[in-house]
Parts: C-alpha cells; sequence; structure tokens
C-alpha cells in the first residue's frame, strides 16, 4: 500500500492525450467547423440567387453597362447625357453621393465641434442653446428633417426665380435653388493656378517641418507666419506672371427659365447637405462634449496651475486626450452620414441609391445593379474606416 | 484587417441570402403542391436538379399562376393608390379607378367574385420587378407596353388605354409649344417610359433641359406646383388626372403636344400561358360587351337575347374557350355583371361625369376608334 501523493503537475505529452480531449486538435475543429459552416452558408446564398434568377429568366450579367442609359440625370460633376452608358449614370450616381459626404463630413465636423463646445459653456444661453439644438435634432427622422428643408422650406417659402432675393453682390436664393458668381481661369490663368497649388503644398509642408523642428528643439520657428507668407507669396508671384488677369468671374444671367452661368447650388442638394449635416452634427456634438468630459478634471487644473491661457488649455491638453475618445464614434458618423444620403432618393437628388434604382428599372436588371450599390457603398465605408483608423492609431496614447 | 474584411464579405454574403430569399417566399408558396405531374417537364429551367422544394411547379408554368390564384381564393394585383381615375382610395379606403376595375373583373371572371382581389401598391419604379418575379398575379397600373418591357418583365395582355405623352405647364407662363421649353426645369416620374420620351424629345430637337426626377409621384407634382419646375410631363390622361387634384386647377394647361404612343396594357408575369389567355379573354369580354350592347344592368336578360354571338359572350350558348381555360362558361357574364364592359368603366372613372377625359382613340373601331378585340368564338 504504497501511498503515493498525487502527482502535482503531469507534463502534457502528446501521445497520452486522446484526440477528442487535446485542446489545439479541439480548437482547429472548432475552426474548421465554423469554416465549413459559413462556406455552405455561402454557397446555399449563391445557389439560391442563381437558381432563382434563372427560373425567372432574369439575366445577372454586367453586360447591359455598356448599352445607353436613356434617362436624363438632373445634376451630375461629369459630364453626362441620355446618350451615354449605363456605367457613366452609375459612376455619376457614386460621384454625388461622394460630392456630398465630403462636404457634408467636414461641415459637420466643424458644426459638431462648435456645439460640443457649446454645450459645455459656463454660459447659460449658449449652453441651453445647444442643449435645444442637439436634442431637437437628434430626435427627429432624417427623412422628416429632409423634407422640411426640402419642401417646407425651400421650394414653398422662397421666391421664384424672377422675383429671386438678391444677396450682396449677383448672387441669388430662388426656390430653384442659389446661383452665385464663381471665378472662372482665363486663357492667361494658368501660371496663377499652378503658383496657388505651390503655394499651398509648400505652406502644409513648411507647417509640418518647422512646427516638428519646434517641437523637437524647443525654439521658435514661427511656423504660422512662414506658411501664411508662402501661402500669399506664391500666388501673388503667379497673379503678376500671368498679366494681372489669371480670373475672370461667372455671374448668373436671368433667361427664360433660370439663372445661366455661375454655380448653381439646387435646393434638392442643399437640402439634403442642410440635413446630413445638421442631424448628424447633434451626434457629433454628443461625442465630442463626451471625450472632453472624459478627460480627467485634473488635467485642466494642472494646465491652467501650469499658467496656460485657456485656449492652450483647450487645445494642448484637452483635445489631444480627448481625441483619443472621440474618434471611434467619430467614425461611425461619418459612415452613417455617407449611408444616409441614400435618404436623398425621396427628393431626387440623383446620387448612388436613386441612380441605382433608376437603373433597375430602366435596364430590368435588379440583381447586377443591387450587387454594384451594394459594392459601391461598401467601397466608400471601408476605405473612410480604413483612413481614420490610422489616423486613430497614431493618436492613440502609447504606452510605455 | 484581413479579418474584419472576411466578416464583412459574410455579412454581404447574408445580405444578398436575405435578398433572394425575398423573391422565392412571394411566390411559390402555396404553389408547390399543385400540379404534381409537372415536375420533370423537358421544358425545366436548367435549375441544377437540385430543386425539388418549389421549382418544378414554377419550370413547367402553364396552369401554375391560375392554380395559385384557385388556391388563394384572390388574385394579387399590381396597382396604385394615388392617381384618381386610374388607381385611387375612395372616401371609405376602397381602391377604386379604371385599372382597379380591370382587376376586379379577372377576379370575378376566375373566382367569381370581384371583391377577391389584392390590392399591392406599386411606385413606377417598382413594377418591373414585381412582375418579374411573380409578386403580383396581374400588374394593372397604367403600364406603357413597350417591347424591351416586353422581354424582360412578363407578357403584356391587350391595351386597355391608348394614351401619349404631353406636357403641363402653368397658364400663366404662355407656353404652347415644346420649342419654348427650351432650358426649361421639367419635373418627371422616374423609371417610366416617360423619362426616357422626354430625353428623346429634346435630344431630337436639340433643347436644353433639367430633368427633376422622383419615384413617388405626389412628390413630382407637389414639387411642379410649388414651382420648382416650369414644366411637369407624363401621360396625358395621367396629367389630367392629376391636376383635378390642384389646388387651382384652371392655373395649369396641359399643352397640345403628343411625344409619344403609351399604349396601356395590363400585364402578366412570364411562364403561364393560361393565366396570360385567360386574362386577355375578360379584356376582350369586356370591350366585346360593350360593342355588343352589354350593361351591367341588361348582363342577365342578354343571355337569351337573339343575338348568338352575345349568348356566346355570355356563356349561354355555344363555347369560346372557357373549358380550355378553365373557366366557368358564364365567367364574362360574371365580369360584367361585377364592374360594367369597358364604356361602363372608362364613363365611371375618366367619362364626363369625372376625369372628363374624351375618350378620343379609346372610342371602339366602330365608332373611329382604335379599340377592338378579337371575336370571342
Amino acid at each position: 500500500m504504497a501511498a503515493s501523493p498525487p502527482p502535482v503537475h503531469i507534463p502534457r505529452a502528446t501521445g497520452q492525450i486522446p484526440l477528442w480531449r487535446d485542446e489545439r486538435v479541439l480548437r482547429w475543429a472548432a475552426q474548421l467547423a465554423s469554416a465549413v459552416f459559413v462556406l455552405t452558408l455561402i454557397y446555399l446564398a449563391l445557389a439560391n440567387v442563381i437558381a432563382a434568377a434563372s427560373e425567372r429568366g432574369l439575366s445577372l450579367g454586367f453586360g447591359f453597362l455598356n448599352q445607353s442609359a436613356g434617362f436624363p440625370i438632373a445634376e451630375t460633376p461629369i459630364p453626362y447625357t441620355p446618350s451615354d452608358t449605363f456605367r457613366t449614370a452609375f459612376y455619376a450616381g457614386v460621384l454625388n453621393t461622394l460630392k456630398v459626404a465630403g462636404l457634408g463630413v467636414v461641415l459637420a465636423t466643424i458644426l459638431g465641434t462648435l456645439v460640443g463646445l457649446a454645450r459645455l459653456s459656463s454660459n447659460w444661453l449658449v449652453n441651453r442653446l445647444a442643449l435645444v439644438y442637439i436634442e431637437a435634432h437628434r430626435n427627429i427622422p432624417l427623412l422628416v428633417l429632409l423634407f422640411l428643408w426640402y419642401r417646407g422650406v425651400w421650394t414653398t417659402q422662397l421666391p421664384g426665380v424672377k422675383e429671386a432675393v438678391r444677396w450682396p453682390g449677383p448672387t441669388y436664393l430662388t426656390q430653384r435653388g442659389v446661383f452665385m458668381i464663381w471665378p472662372h481661369l482665363t486663357p492667361t490663368g494658368t501660371p496663377f493656378a499652378v503658383m496657388l497649388a505651390l503655394g499651398i503644398l509648400s505652406a502644409m509642408a513648411a507647417w509640418v517641418v518647422l512646427r516638428r523642428i519646434r517641437e523637437r528643439t524647443g525654439r521658435a520657428t514661427y511656423f504660422g507666419g512662414v506658411s501664411a507668407g508662402l501661402l500669399i507669396l506664391f500666388p501673388l508671384a503667379g497673379w503678376f506672371l500671368s498679366g494681372g488677369q489669371p480670373l475672370a468671374w461667372d455671374s448668373p444671367q436671368l433667361q427664360a427659365f433660370n439663372f445661366v452661368g455661375g454655380v448653381h447650388l439646387t435646393p434638392e442638394f442643399v437640402a439634403l447637405l442642410v440635413s446630413l449635416v445638421m442631424y448628424t452634427a447633434a451626434f457629433i456634438a454628443e461625442v465630442v462634449r463626451a471625450g472632453i468630459q472624459a478627460v480627467d478634471r485634473g488635467q485642466t487644473e494642472a494646465a491652467r496651475a501650469l499658467g496656460l491661457s485657456p485656449a492652450h488649455v483647450l487645445g494642448l491638453v484637452i483635445l489631444p486626450q480627448a481625441l483619443r475618445v472621440i474618434i471611434p464614434p467619430l467614425i461611425s458618423q461619418y459612415l452613417n452620414l455617407t449611408k444616409n444620403s441614400s435618404l436623398a432618393f425621396f427628393i431626387g437628388f440623383p446620387e448612388l441609391f436613386t441612380v441605382s434604382r433608376i437603373m433597375i428599372n430602366q435596364a430590368g436588371r435588379a440583381v447586377p445593379v443591387f450587387l454594384m450599390m451594394m459594392g459601391a457603398y461598401l467601397a466608400m465605408s471601408l476605405i473612410t474606416s480604413f483612413i481614420l483608423n490610422l489616423y486613430n492609431r497614431r493618436i492613440q496614447l502609447i504606452e510605455r | 484587417m484581413l479579418r474584419k474584411l472576411t466578416l464583412v464579405v459574410s455579412v454581404l454574403i447574408l445580405a444578398s441570402l436575405v435578398l433572394a430569399a425575398c423573391g422565392p417566399a412571394a411566390t411559390p408558396a402555396p404553389a408547390s403542391s399543385d400540379s404534381g405531374a409537372s415536375a420533370d417537364q423537358p421544358t425545366a429551367a436548367p435549375a441544377s436538379g437540385s430543386g425539388d422544394t418549389a421549382m418544378p411547379a414554377q419550370a413547367s408554368g402553364y396552369g401554375e399562376i391560375m392554380n395559385r390564384v384557385r388556391e388563394r381564393g384572390s388574385v394579387v394585383c399590381g396597382g396604385r393608390t394615388d392617381l384618381a381615375g386610374f388607381g385611387f382610395l375612395d372616401a371609405n379606403g376602397n381602391n377604386k379607378g379604371f385599372d382597379i376595375d380591370v382587376c376586379k373583373a379577372v377576379a370575378a371572371a376566375v373566382l367569381g367574385d370581384p371583391e377577391a382581389v389584392e390590392i399591392v401598391p406599386l411606385t413606377a419604379a417598382e413594377r418591373g420587378p414585381a412582375l418579374q418575379t411573380g409578386e403580383v398575379d396581374l400588374l394593372s397600373r397604367n403600364v406603357t407596353w413597350t417591347s424591351s418591357r416586353d422581354a424582360q418583365w412578363g407578357n403584356f395582355t391587350w391595351i386597355m388605354f391608348y394614351d401619349g405623352q404631353g406636357f403641363m405647364v402653368p397658364t400663366d407662363s404662355g407656353i404652347t409649344t415644346i420649342e419654348q421649353l427650351d432650358g426649361a426645369t421639367i419635373c418627371v416620374t422616374s423609371g417610366t417610359t416617360t423619362e426616357l420620351n422626354l430625353a428623346d424629345a429634346f435630344r431630337q430637337r436639340g433643347l436644353n433641359y433639367t430633368a427633376l426626377s422622383f419615384e413617388d409621384t405626389a412628390t413630382v407634382y407637389g414639387t411642379y406646383e410649388d414651382g420648382r419646375c416650369d414644366a411637369t410631363t407624363s401621360d396625358k390622361s395621367q396629367l389630367a388626372s392629376v391636376r383635378t387634384g390642384f389646388q387651382d386647377p384652371s392655373a395649369h394647361t396641359i399643352l397640345d403636344i403628343t411625344i409619344s404612343k403609351e399604349p396601356l396594357t395590363p400585364a402578366v408575369p412570364a411562364g403561364d400561358d393560361q393565366w396570360f389567355d385567360a386574362v386577355k379573354m375578360v379584356l376582350f369580354g369586356l370591350v366585346n360587351a360593350e360593342e355588343l350592347g352589354v350593361t351591367q344592368a341588361n348582363v342577365d336578360d342578354m343571355k337569351t337575347s337573339d343575338n348568338v354571338e352575345v349568348r356566346r359572350l355570355l356563356g349561354a350558348e355555344g363555347e369560346w374557350g372557357q373549358a380550355d381555360l378553365t373557366l366557368d362558361p358564364d365567367a364574362i357574364a360574371k365580369a360584367v355583371a361585377a364592374v360594367g364592359n369597358y364604356g361602363e368603366i372608362y364613363d365611371r372613372y375618366l367619362g364626363p361625369d369625372a376625369l372628363n377625359i374624351p375618350r378620343g382613340p379609346n372610342k371602339l373601331w366602330t365608332d373611329g376608334g382604335l379599340l377592338y378585340a378579337p371575336p370571342m368564338r
């Protein structure tokens, strides 16, 4: 009866454990099973689509993209006529979505940040106004806002073309949209355009480089002044190089039905942009507020104790730390804005979804167009979140 | 990143699964068990043999929609609720209109009950897919018959309304010709032939224009009435119908221009010739009834008419194909008793007491119009 004590630790030898209890085997099996499950699902889905389509005689090919589209599109960033192909029509839709989403993201970020800061203001009135704005916009469906701005305000409340409200300068506000004066390059304007581009690029480069030097060495490098100087000097040189007349103004003139010339912002575009910006800004404001409040109060106090001005406290201490909290939910808001732009369908702005709907009908090919549409939105969203995630990684606190 | 991508792709696939699942679910559920003998028809689509669920009945086709309608006990009609005269809701919320009565006539002829219809309101852009997927048994929603729609969507039955595309402008604009619309903004319904004809008409004449298109008809005309557009374009009958709903109908003029042929034609999904024929016969019956003087009021008396054509039409004597189409002998009599003949349907919704659209080409051929139904014998 040799009562040997139970072994404290048995070294795991491969041969000893049966396969069904080997953790590594089990892990692999689980992976394999889920892979089979997902692949089966994919197969079933595809087979279903193909079977359903062939049964109804629906074509799944993309050949129709080269056919003439035939339908008109109200506004397109690229030249488009009904005799162009479905492919061109689709690109026009994608570009319109990009246009409204790009502008919308920038404007919503600016407005959202301002409202978010206002919400934290110690001024009672500013604080309450921001609160009312946020609550009103967060709690009304976007579609309602869209119709409010489009039919409720723009096409019904503003005067007709012939009674247009004239803003200072040849800019007109009508129910047909805003007609604005706009510069265009004269034939001799090329040097100016080149110098303008150079000015912007060099100013940006100077800003980045000089700022970095300052951060590293602590020497004053006057990066702000240098950049501003470059930004003014280059275009000024270009102005004289091109003989002093690089730009001409294109101003809107009233013709039979509409103003012609200048830049025309249609009510559909404006209503969409305004609704998207105001709606999304309300959410961004809350994100900004949450981010700032997430920074420990001690940080503010410490910064103040060091004698930093309120602007410096915000810019150098609070915001850099708040950004870490702000960026991830901000990405979601950007993606939401892009996808919400498809609601433009209801007010006739020809963005991706609207154009796709028309294509489905005029080409009679629902499945391919839906796939293209999903692919386009997916690509836009993935690219947006990829870029912002890179940025997010850069600003994260690097713990040592 | 890769893991994320994989996740996204599988979500996409799931989405398409849902998308695809919507299609079949709408169609064959009731049809799965009937006409079982047809499982191995040589005409079966190349459905890879895997389908022993709902597919055989689908693939064989003949009689399939007819059986589905009988089993369900109602005809699913693609229609609309937003166009006075053609498809609208009355004060009690009932579907009414020219196109709706066509549906009711079919229901009365096939099922013996004009109320055995289910109206599915569709936008212009939804019509094609609804027909392609067999979501509706009959599309009666002022659809223009064109060759490519016939090739893609399903089968077009018989022209029930000869229409043409026109323009409506505010009366005070003084516009009378299409050339005067050079540079205009024009409101139009998207996904229609109207949209395509507009593009053609202006291109041919070398005119500039901006087409503002909306899918929702109410938005098209609302925006026009707001003054956002200089003109709006559609089938003339539709313009006349819509104008009656404007705040001041007399402030809008329909131009005396017709830029297209718009044969408005009910359509059925492809694949069931029996159903296709049966619907056509009902439409022929309504037109022939008018030609022969059979009305909703006198249909029972007419069964004993001296005219053998009348008696044959009403099923009192002889045969015009009812048996082959599995219809009752008095199918047309039931349809006429339910909604009246073609002329009565027209007058009820579009005649002088209603929208007052002149019959014009929609008169019988005997009166100098284009309505000419094949003989029923």
